[in-house]
């Protein structure tokens, strides 16, 4: 089935993105490949700036006396660097653009159980967007994303409320999108699908789901709260009539701490996927990576008094928090096992998504372990604060999530697209990514280490040449994000058409014509095999449909 | 895998509808209410903490005329609703669509009836001087909490009503099936049983006697 359609230019056959034209066929659709790219031109702009704001901190930090902008305005790039990015780049990143392109896909469905909530979540998360960059272009918001209190209810003269309405109402797109990827995973799969034949990456989905579902209303409600306050003054934050300013921290790490899993949960889901391709062999120990994922769902949600070691809380709580924060480290570690393991004696190759998910698994192991410093009591009251908490977290998120990102975007590309990228540039920009990521981020851990606050719009001149070597890194980092934006945009019209299945992966997206067809498949798929089901190594079955 | 231990997995665990033998709407209805459930967690944990951090809290506050003999007949009103609900529910099963109309207007009717008394319960609070940022007993913070929680609350109620509505009017129409019913109401029950946390923390804990 597949050869003969993978022969078929695109032109000449329907499918999903030339089913019917005009503006209102895509913001008016139900089609969850193209609420798929919708969010992904959404996020991709968001992205880029998010992506700006870090270029100017960054060309700021090269003098220790600050060379770009005011102190004021530095407070007010962080702050929506990390809101933008955050709320409206990791979080619904993976999910919302891969996940909803491939999740009916992998189970075998004609689309999500609710496609027009679907498309709602879409314009709900347009709403925060805009909502955020109105706060944005009308004077900035500088209260950190954290929205510390007092700062935020009572002192901060910024765009606060429009940036918390922002961020409150993205917070039901996530969980909607959630809410719509549990329904399906369990009420939707194909014939023969069972729940341990499904691939990880739907596993992650699964396990990322459910701390949206749970987590989100607790953030929407302290951000609410913070409304109330700045708005008639209620008092709930407020220690002078009360209140406590600690309470706001607790509800907001509540969710804080998990959506961090949300997103990096996916990535790792990605990893799987790719990691399996790329060395034609079954993943090491399904159950394992399936239940570590549910594993970090869990205990996500028990660790997140982590962040407040200094804020005074009980020396017992404390004490609790940091084993418990060790201890969601080990279904971390199960998985970075597992794919190494993988790749023992694989056929490796080295295509763009296989560079990006090795550089995932150095970096992310890099960001776990500093994250153990940070759990034990005694070390983080060093380093808190301080840029090693910038530069840890940044090894999860960036040099995690988005190489994930990337590595899913090259991985799927030829399903989404219907064409393949150049393969030459691709591979040049994931090692440039690499390069340039480590030389933005590893002299911000010995700067935080020598004790550099985060946060300081100047430095001791003792820091520069750390903070130079930064920002240079930073401009190697922005080159490699901006060449596959070129090429990618380039390849939809010039690209080679891509083949069903470029890769001679397994899985069920790959069994469809590229792109698919809006119902998806021709004919309803069954499912008779294992997921990962790549023949043992040199037997010649390496590759699955050919 | 052997044949065998492969069809036994498939059994409850293969694709399709398994394992929760429900519609795609009633197991949205159940993440929706769990994620609800949050809401109220994290305001009810709120509210403890601030309660249990200021030992000026106002704990002796509810009379029993009006406060708590309102708030106990609220409470009547809001569970036989929940009765009414089963009722039409158990109309739609049998396919009495009458008799579920009937039953969902009993239902909207005791929402109604709720929301009505609690806004003269409010009423009375504001007469005596309790605003959202003081009131005459003790911390400030006790105003914000009780109508941040019951109007949270309210506004539950007064969604349900409306849901209630639509669903009474689709199914009367036969544009929606006994399960849309039912899945209405999961979430009055869930409005109910949140009540049932509400009036004893707010309620009775602070009762004047």
């Amino acid at each position: 089935m597949s050869a003969a359609l993978a022969e078929a230019p695109p032109e000449t056959r329907v499918h999903y993105l030339n089913a019917n034209y005009g503006i209102k066929s895509w913001l008016l659709t139900t089609d969850h490949k193209r609420i798929a790219l919708l969010y992904l031109a959404s996020i991709t702009l968001m992205f880029f700036v998010g992506g700006a704001m870090a270029v100017m901190m960054r060309i700021h930090l090269i003098d220790p006396a600050g060379a770009l902008v005011h102190p004021d305005t530095y407070n007010k790039l962080f702050t929506m660097h990390g809101v933008m990015m955050i709320f409206f780049f990791l979080i619904p990143s993976i999910p919302a653009v891969l996940g909803n392109f491939l999740v009916p896909i992998m189970v075998g469905a004609k689309d999500l159980a609710f496609p027009r909530i679907n498309l709602l979540s879409w314009y709900i998360f347009i709403i925060g967007a805009s909502l955020t960059l109105y706060a944005m272009v009308s004077g900035g918001v500088d209260t950190g994303w954290t929205f510390y209190t007092p700062y935020s209810t009572t002192y901060a003269n910024s765009q606060v409320m429009a940036t918390a309405l922002g961020v409150f109402v993205s917070g039901f797109s996530s969980i909607l999108t959630g809410l719509n990827f549990i329904v399906t995973i369990h009420k939707m799969r194909a014939p023969g699908l069972t729940w341990f034949r499904m691939p990880l990456f739907l596993w992650a989905i699964y396990a990322t789901s459910i701390i949206q579902v749970l987590g989100t209303p607790v953030v929407a409600i302290a951000i609410f709260l913070i409304g109330l306050e700045r708005l008639f003054h209620v008092g709930i934050f407020d220690p002078a009539v009360g209140g406590d300013p600690i309470l706001f921290q607790h509800l907001f790490w509540f969710y804080s701490h998990p959506a961090v899993y949300i997103m990096i949960l996916p990535g790792m889901g990605v990893i799987s996927e790719i990691i399996t391709c790329f060395s034609r062999k079954k993943i090491f120990g399904y159950h394992f990576v399936a239940f570590s994922s549910m594993a970090i769902a869990v205990i996500s949600f028990l660790v997140w008094g982590h962040h407040m070691f200094v804020t005074g809380m009980s020396v017992y709580a404390a004490l609790i928090f940091s084993v418990l924060s060790f201890l969601v480290a080990i279904p971390s570690a199960i998985k970075v096992f597992n794919w190494t393991a993988t790749l023992y004696q694989g056929s490796i190759s080295y295509e763009a998504p296989m560079l990006y998910a090795l550089g995932f698994i150095g970096l992310f192991t890099m960001g776990g372990l500093t994250g153990l410093f940070l759990a034990s009591l005694a070390t983080d009251v060093h380093l808190n604060g301080t840029y090693f908490i910038v530069a840890h977290f940044h090894y999860i998120m960036v040099g995690g999530a988005v190489m994930a990102y990337l590595g899913g975007i090259h991985f799927w590309w030829p399903k989404i697209s219907g064409r393949m990228f150049p393969d030459t540039w691709a591979r040049l920009a994931a090692a440039i990514v690499f390069i340039g990521f480590n030389l933005t981020f590893f002299p911000q851990f010995m700067l935080g280490y020598l004790g550099m606050p985060r946060r300081y719009a100047t430095y001791p001149a003792e820091f520069q040449v750390l903070n130079v070597m930064s920002s240079a890194g930073a401009s190697i980092l922005g080159l490699g994000y901006m060449i596959p934006l070129i090429y990618l945009f380039w390849s939809i019209r010039y690209g080679p058409v891509a083949p069903a299945n470029p890769w001679r992966a397994k899985g069920l997206e790959w069994q469809t014509s590229s792109p698919p067809p809006t119902q998806n498949f021709e004919v309803p798929p069954v499912v008779t095999e294992e997921a990962y089901a790549y023949g043992p190594p040199g037997s010649g079955r390496e590759g699955a449909h050919d | 895998m052997t044949e065998s231990h492969s069809e036994a997995v498939a059994g409850a665990w293969s694709g399709g509808g398994s394992p929760y033998a429900m519609g795609h709407k009633k197991l949205g209805m159940w993440l929706f209410i769990v994620s609800d459930v949050m809401t109220f967690t994290a305001l009810l944990m709120a509210y403890s903490y601030s309660r249990v951090a200021n030992p000026d809290w106002p704990r002796h506050v509810f009379p029993i005329w009006p406060a708590i003999a309102f708030s106990t007949t609220m409470t009547v009103v809001l569970l036989a609703s929940s009765l009414t609900m089963v009722m039409a529910v158990a109309a739609a099963h049998r396919g009495n669509r009458g008799a579920t109309v009937k039953w969902l207007l009993a239902t909207m009717a005791g929402g109604l009836i709720f929301c009505a008394l609690h806004i003269t319960e409010w009423f009375h609070l504001i007469e005596e001087g309790v605003r959202l940022f003081r009131n005459p007993w003790g911390s400030p913070l006790f105003g914000a909490t009780f109508f941040g929680i019951t109007g949270l609350h309210m506004t539950h109620v007064m969604c349900g009503v409306f849901y209630l509505g639509v669903i009474a009017f689709g199914f009367g129409t036969s544009r929606f099936s006994d399960e849309d019913v039912e899945v209405s109401g999961l979430y009055w029950h869930f409005v109910d049983l949140v009540w049932m946390f509400v009036f004893p923390m707010v309620y009775l804990m602070s009762v004047k006697y």
